[in-house]
Order: structure tokens, then C-alpha cells, then sequence
């Protein structure tokens, strides 16, 4: 199937698996703010997790030890941030916007001498048995490599935890009210200290699918703005893991699209379809907010998010 | 029955540890403490030791960084140090990168005293490089240094337009500015290369990305054989000019309200549509001047490479300077030689990225200094609360 020189069946997949990394991201990013804290260090996040994954795949030879590099090197530095602002309680947004100048800073230092080398192994595409063979639908979703078929089972996963479990509503309570969940018995501060944490892990696992699966190779600043876009899809998907994957599929589309356009020779200046994903994702977000006003519908954001929460008594 | 179990809850608060849990907000952990705050030895605390022991530590586990990877700190130290302040030269190109970090500093400080985190400086930036580039294109050689207001007035309506964009979509839909102003960052950045790679590329510049080489009339007049530029000068008048709206007028006592309590300034009947939508004019035409700056004074035509990143590192500079202008002024300095010296890196095989690591540590060590001196500050103040407010607390 072609339509103006682009293969759609081609682009669909690309869409996928474009998309994964913002999947990841946004997931990670969205369990973070359910417990009621900013993360503006997703892009942070995302290189420090790329970076610690090509470079344990590197050496190990093992693709499984580059993804839990990458889970603990995300956790690690998401740590940093959930110490600052829960513990310290200093702001949010700035503690955020440290911590991206720091994964950003550090990666480009440590990073150095790995430009230029190949990873010795990236995920491939499996094919699943019968499935891949439908046509059309086969080789978009059943020929996709193992983190991608990782990140859709753990949209379902989070979404089944956050709204239908006991957990998943203690977790919901924290970044809603937490006076009335502290009253409850569950802990703020521990809470908030285990879903930063495992966001940052998820995250990291995001950047990683960048040097293991997209592009077998470092290269400073490899997220190039993957991470904020992350952001704009959390609010985008209204905090929803389930919407987060339409979000993150609709940007992996439009990146694709702009690939195959400069890749069919399209007239257009490359210069422009590059803008495409970043203009979606405010046009996505102007959608959204546009349609929250017209509505009069409340924002769905946890509404401690960004507070500081401390005990009165305890003072 | 229930009330007078939740008095005896305050006032014996350590009996009963669930019952009187309401989230205090501390009161600056919004935004940065600033001079204003705090008595003698705290103000003193806050407003200098704290950054300058940020400054120490964040410097120091960086060197342990670099120890842990195999370089001298010592060594990598005493070369930043050297290509920033070492000679009279190496201070002259410090202030050369002070510049466009004091107009895009104060353009964050304009921002985020309405509490509006304006991380688009660095969009402006280049929306302003933009706007000067092309009226320099058009008019260097029939204006001479006529065309110099007219760019700096484009520069800055440049800037001021790439700003009003996220500010109608804050102001009228309640659209993020964060992501909307970085969205934008990534968009102006590659129209700009669209530019020079395309209708602006100079013809006779060896298919090399980036525009003629504007007429010597246009530039921006330098001090002595140093590269400090004109810029200088807008940045000192900009500062000036700042503060006196921020701390001087009805304006700037107004922005104070609203940064403090939107609610508040609702009710005190204060435009707040309206000052979100001047407060980021006058920020994106700051960050603008800057742009302008920079393709005038500095490199005389529109290239890649025209930011290093100028419009980040202002976010860090209005926060250490706890938004004073004069602090603003002379963080800028540091940070210009800060980013003067990424330049020295690359000679001895350390990432440019090495100087966007220091800054992140640095602003780590200024927050957590915040938060501990604001404790020890609020700790004494919480203790008035309670033993004043206790008695007079009306249980709904």
C-alpha cells in the first residue's frame, strides 16, 4: 500500500515503534505526577537511561543487563529528585529542571568516548507465530521487537494498578489529598519516594530503547527533546496510561511520516517536517486544554501536584 | 463533641498524630527566596553564603566526577579558570558571553515574578537573532548605522512575539507554558536553520550554512580591541530598567501580588490576563535584545551554533540571583565565564556538555542551600504559629 510515495504499512510500524520510547517516558512521568510530584527531568532521565544502557550492553554483551542498567540508572537519578523536593521540599518544577541539565550534562561528559561505537546487539523485531502473517495488520503489530510488546503490556498493566487496585488508589489519594491519605495511615512521603523511583526506572528504560532498538549508537543529546514531549503527552492523556499510549502512538506517527516524507524526496524543507512533532505536541495540548474550557470539565491533574506536603504536627 | 476533640488535638498535638493534618505550604518554595525575606543573619545567609556554598560544593562533587573518570580536577579547574578570568582577554570574552546571559537572566526574572516559567528565552533568543538578521539583510546597506534602532526594535518584537504566543495560550486556554515555550524553542531553532541553509544562505559563503556577513556599519561598536560589544551597555540599562518596574511601580506591585497569589490578585482587581500577557512581551523582547546582540555585535551575521544554550543557563542565573537584577548582573559574569570556558574544554578532550554538568550541580547545591537555610528560618517561625494561632483555631 502506497500513498504518495510512502508505504503505509511501513510507516504504521515505524509509528510503533517511534512511539515507544515517548510511551515509556510518558508512563514513567505519569506515575511520578499521580503521587503528586512535578518531573520536568524526564529528558534527563531518558539520556542518563540511553547512556547507562548502551554502555552495560557494551560490556557485557547482553542486551538484558543494558535494560536493567537502564532501570537502575533512571531509579538512581530519579532518587536524587524525589530527595530534593520530598525530603528537602524545595521546588518542583526547578528541582526538574536540574536534574535534565544534570542527566544532560553528565551524559555529554561521560558519553564522550562512545560516539561512534556500536552496540553489540540490539532487540530485534519477533515475529509472532501465525499473527505476523495477517496481512496489513500482521508485519504493524506482530513484528515488533520485545520492548515494544513490553511497553503496550505495561500501558495495561498501569492502568489495571492505578484504577483498579487498592495500591493504585493509595497512590491516587497521595497526589490528591495527601492530609486525607496521611489520615489514612498511608505514607506521603513513602509513597512519593517509590512511584518517583520506579517513574525514573520506567523512564530510563524509555532512553534506552533509543541505543538498544531504534539506534544501535550513542550520541549526545539522543533524546533530542523526546522527554519534554513526554510531558506535554502527560497532560495530553489526562494522566490516563491507556490515552498516553494514543499519545505517544499519534507523535511516533507524525515522526514517522516526516521520515518517510524526506526519505520519498518530498519538496518540502526537512527543516519543516522536523517541526511537525514538536507543533503536534502543542497543537495536542492547545486540543486538550481547549476542550477542558469549552467543557468547564476540572483539570485532571492531581491537585497536590507541585505542593510541598508537610505534617503540621510533626513541626 | 467533635470540635472540642479537635481543639484538644491542637493543642496537644503530640497525642494524637492524625487528626490535625493540613499541608502547610512553605511559604517561598514557590519561588526562590528573595532579599526581601528573612532578618540580619538570615537575610545575610540566604542572600550570600548560601550561593557562594553552592557554588564551592557544586564545583566540588563535579571534581570528584572528574577525578572518578580519570581527570585532574585540578588541572581542568585551573585551565576553566584560566580561560575565564585568567588575563584581561579571557575576562574581555567572559563578558562577551555576560552579555546575552544578563538580558535573557532578567527575561527569565521578568517571567517568573509573575511565577510564569518562561523556558522559551532561548527561543526568543533566536526569534530576536532572527528579526535583526533580517532587517540587517535588508537595510544594512541603504540605512548604515541608521538600521541599528530599527534592529534592535525588530530584535525585540521578534522576541516579544515568539513570547506572546505561549502567553495567549496561558492566559486564555491555561495551556502549560513550560511545554508550550520549549515546544516552541525547537520550532524557531529549526526555522532559523531552515533559513540559513535555505533563502538566506550567502551565495558566495562556500555552501557553508549561514548568511552574508553584515555591512561594518551595523555592528555593534566594541570597547577598545576587546570583542565586548554595545550589548553590555542594553544589558546594564536593561537591568536598570527592570528593576525600577519591578520594585518602583504600580506594575511591578502588581506582578509581586500576582506572583505571590493569583487568587489574591483577582480579588484585589488586578488585570491578570493582561500582566500575563506583558510580563512575557517584555520578557520575549529581553531575550530578543539578546539575539539581536549576538548576531550584531558578535558574529556580524546569522550561523549555526548562534545560542550555546544561553536561554537554559539564564533559568539558572534568575534563580541564584533570587531574581535581583544586580544579582542577575553579576551570576551572569560568573556563568559567563562558566560558559567561556566550554569553549577551553573541547582543547583538552572534555565534552562541551562537561560546563551543562556544573551548572546542574550547582543549581542542585543552591536549592538544597535554600531549603536548609528556609528551615531553619521557617522552624522559628512555625513555633510563633503554634503558640499563637492554637487557641484562635476555628475547627470547620
Amino acid at each position: 500500500m502506497h500513498l504518495f510515495g510512502i508505504d503505509i504499512v511501513l510507516l504504521l510500524a515505524t509509528t510503533i515503534a517511534a512511539g515507544t520510547p515517548v510511551l515509556l517516558a510518558t508512563l514513567g512521568g505519569i506515575l511520578c505526577e499521580l503521587s503528586g510530584v512535578i518531573n520536568l527531568g524526564l529528558e534527563g532521565l531518558m539520556l542518563v537511561g540511553a547512556l547507562a544502557g548502551f554502555t552495560a550492553t557494551n560490556a557485557s554483551g547482553n542486551l538484558w543487563v543494558g535494560v536493567f542498567a537502564a532501570l537502575l540508572a533512571g531509579a538512581a537519578l530519579a532518587l536524587v529528585h524525589v530527595f530534593f523536593t520530598v525530603t528537602l521540599q524545595v521546588n518542583q518544577v526547578v528541582s526538574g529542571l536540574a536534574l535534565t541539565l544534570l542527566g544532560t550534562g553528565l551524559t555529554a561528559y561521560l558519553g564522550r568516548p562512545f560516539i561512534g561505537v556500536r552496540t553489540p546487539d540490539t532487540f530485534q523485531p519477533i515475529l509472532i507465530p501465525a499473527l505476523s502473517d495477517i496481512p496489513i495488520l500482521g508485519p504493524i503489530l506482530f513484528k515488533q521487537d520485545l520492548l515494544v510488546y513490553l511497553s503496550i503490556s505495561l500501558t495495561l498493566i498501569l492502568y489495571f494498578y492505578i484504577y483498579k487496585t487498592r495500591l493504585g488508589l493509595q497512590l491516587r489519594a497521595v497526589g490528591e489529598n495527601p492530609a486525607t491519605a496521611d489520615s489514612m495511615g498511608i505514607s506521603v512521603v513513602g509513597t512519593r519516594y517509590l512511584y518517583v523511583i520506579a517513574g525514573g526506572a520506567v523512564v530510563g528504560l524509555g532512553g534506552a530503547y533509543l541505543t538498544l532498538a531504534s539506534n544501535p549508537s550513542w550520541l549526545e543529546n539522543i533524546s533530542a527533546g523526546k522527554g519534554w514531549v513526554a510531558i506535554a503527552l502527560i497532560i495530553f492523556a489526562g494522566w490516563n496510561p491507556l490515552r498516553a499510549l494514543i499519545g505517544a502512538y499519534l507523535f511516533g506517527g507524525v515522526e514517522g511520516f516526516q521520515f518517510s516524507l524526506q526519505a520519498a524526496g518530498s519538496d518540502i524543507p526537512s527543516f519543516f517536517l522536523k517541526m511537525l512533532p514538536y507543533l503536534l505536541t502543542l497543537a495536542a495540548l492547545i486540543a486538550v486544554e481547549w476542550k477542558r474550557k469549552v467543557t468547564a470539565k476540572p483539570t485532571p491533574a492531581p491537585s497536590a501536584l507541585g505542593l510541598p506536603y508537610l505534617r503540621r504536627d510533626k513541626n | 463533641m467533635k470540635h472540642i476533640n479537635e481543639i484538644e488535638n491542637v493543642l496537644t498535638p503530640e497525642t494524637k498524630p492524625t487528626s490535625t493534618l493540613t499541608p502547610i505550604e512553605i511559604p517561598s518554595n514557590l519561588k526562590p527566596t528573595t532579599f526581601k525575606e528573612g532578618f540580619g543573619w538570615q537575610r545575610l545567609g540566604i542572600g550570600l553564603i548560601t550561593p557562594i556554598l553552592s557554588l564551592v560544593l557544586g564545583f566540588s562533587v563535579v571534581g570528584v566526577v572528574l577525578a572518578l573518570t580519570g581527570n585532574n580536577p585540578f588541572f581542568v579547574y585551573g585551565e576553566m579558570y584560566g580561560s575565564a578570568f585568567g588575563d584581561g582577554n579571557a575576562f574581555a570574552d567572559t563578558l562577551v558571553q555576560a552579555i546575552p546571559l544578563i538580558l535573557t537572566g532578567l527575561a527569565v526574572v521578568v517571567a517568573f515574578s509573575v511565577r510564569l516559567w518562561n523556558i522559551g528565552a532561548e527561543g526568543q533568543f533566536f526569534a530576536g537573532a532572527i528579526a535583526a538578521t533580517g532587517t540587517a539583510l535588508l537595510f544594512d546597506k541603504s540605512l548604515g548605522s541608521l538600521a541599528i534602532p530599527l534592529m534592535m526594535l525588530a530584535g525585540m518584537a521578534g522576541g516579544a512575539i515568539w513570547a506572546l504566543i505561549p502567553a495567549l495560550l496561558r492566559a486564555f486556554l491555561n495551556v502549560n507554558e513550560i511545554i508550550s515555550t520549549l515546544m516552541l524553542n525547537y520550532v524557531i531553532t529549526l526555522f532559523a536553520e531552515y533559513l540559513i541553509y535555505g533563502p538566506w544562505r550567502d551565495p558566495q559563503g562556500f555552501n557553508f550554512p549561514l548568511t552574508r556577513t553584515f555591512d561594518e556599519a551595523v555592528w555593534l561598536p566594541t570597547f577598545g580591541t576587546t570583542n565586548v560589544h554595545l550589548g553590555l551597555v542594553f544589558g546594564i540599562v536593561a537591568a536598570i530598567v527592570v528593576g525600577v518596574l519591578l520594585a518602583r511601580t504600580v506594575w511591578g506591585y502588581e506582578l509581586k501580588v500576582m506572583g505571590d497569589s493569583l487568587t489574591a490578585a483577582r480579588y484585589a482587581g488586578i488585570n491578570v490576563i493582561r500582566n500575563i500577557l506583558l510580563a512575557m512581551l517584555l520578557s520575549g523582547a529581553l531575550a530578543g535584545l539578546a539575539g539581536m546582540g549576538q548576531v550584531a555585535g558578535i558574529d556580524h551575521k546569522l550561523q549555526q551554533g548562534v545560542s550555546p544554550g544561553y536561554g537554559f543557563t539564564a533559568i539558572i542565573i534568575a534563580w541564584l540571583a533570587r531574581l535581583n537584577v544586580i544579582g542577575v548582573i553579576i551570576v551572569a559574569i560568573l556563568f559567563g565565564g562558566l560558559v567561556n570556558s566550554g569553549y577551553a574544554m573541547k582543547t583538552i578532550g572534555i565534552s562541551s556538555g562537561f560546563v551543562t554538568l556544573v551548572q546542574g550541580a550547582i543549581l542542585f547545591f543552591v536549592l538544597a542551600g535554600e531549603a536548609i537555610s528556609r528551615r531553619l528560618y521557617y522552624h522559628q517561625d512555625l513555633k510563633k504559629i503554634l503558640s499563637s494561632a492554637v487557641v484562635g483555631r476555628v475547627p470547620e
